[in-house]
């Protein structure tokens, strides 16, 4: 299976996280398939390291599962 | 045989202080991301003890449904997921980490410092 945009990546976390201030999704290799996504959303303010990331996961859960997300870095930031 | 495999998993993540899953060993790393996770272990000086998943895809199956974590690597401390690269690097530069470590394991965690594979089939 050939690699993912990431303006379809891009669109998955926009809906996941419509109120983001920040959204970004890099393609690190070119290939797509290594990719660092940077979200920055008030609704993480009050959540752990763990359940924002795992946030993240969920967003982007079926290209991880079908295994066209290779290597997925992710940083995410509260709104503070 | 799937319920086996299973209970191993959840034995090493019980039973073992700091337990690694990742891709390949401590001596032979196969993933970058693998990699940072050992590395910010290392430097916290923490106890590891390292399952490859590459054997066989159901290793990485089954630790996904019990941990609920997508990604390799994972990190447990005392059973409890730490999270994978991203995570362990961000707690070990803010000191978070071995903050954790000691809370778990003891101010004296350090000194049972090692790194061993252990093997689930």
């Amino acid at each position: 299976m050939s690699g993912v945009g990431t303006d379809s990546l891009q669109t998955m976390l926009e809906r996941a996280f419509p109120d983001a201030t920040e959204l970004r999704v890099e393609d690190r290799t070119g290939g797509g398939d290594h990719f660092q996504v940077t979200v920055a959303s008030p609704r993480f303010d009050e959540l752990p390291l763990l359940e924002q990331h795992r946030l993240v996961n969920q967003a982007l859960a079926e290209p991880l599962q079908n295994g066209t997300i290779h290597e997925l870095r992710i940083k995410t930031k509260g709104s503070r | 045989m799937t319920d086996d495999l299973r209970e191993q998993i959840e034995g090493v993540i019980t039973n073992e202080p700091v337990t690694l899953f990742m891709k390949g060993t401590p001596q032979f790393v196969m993933c970058g991301n693998s990699d940072r996770a050992l590395r910010a272990l290392r430097g916290a000086g923490a106890p590891v003890t390292a399952v490859d998943v590459l054997p066989d895809p159901a290793i990485r199956q089954e630790l996904s449904s019990v941990s609920g974590w997508p990604t390799i690597p994972q990190v447990f401390v005392k059973g409890e997921l730490i999270g994978g690269a991203d995570i362990v690097e961000e707690l070990a530069a803010s000191g978070e980490l071995e903050r954790k470590l000691e809370a778990a394991l003891g101010t004296d965690y350090r000194e049972s410092r090692s790194e061993r594979v252990v093997g689930v089939s």
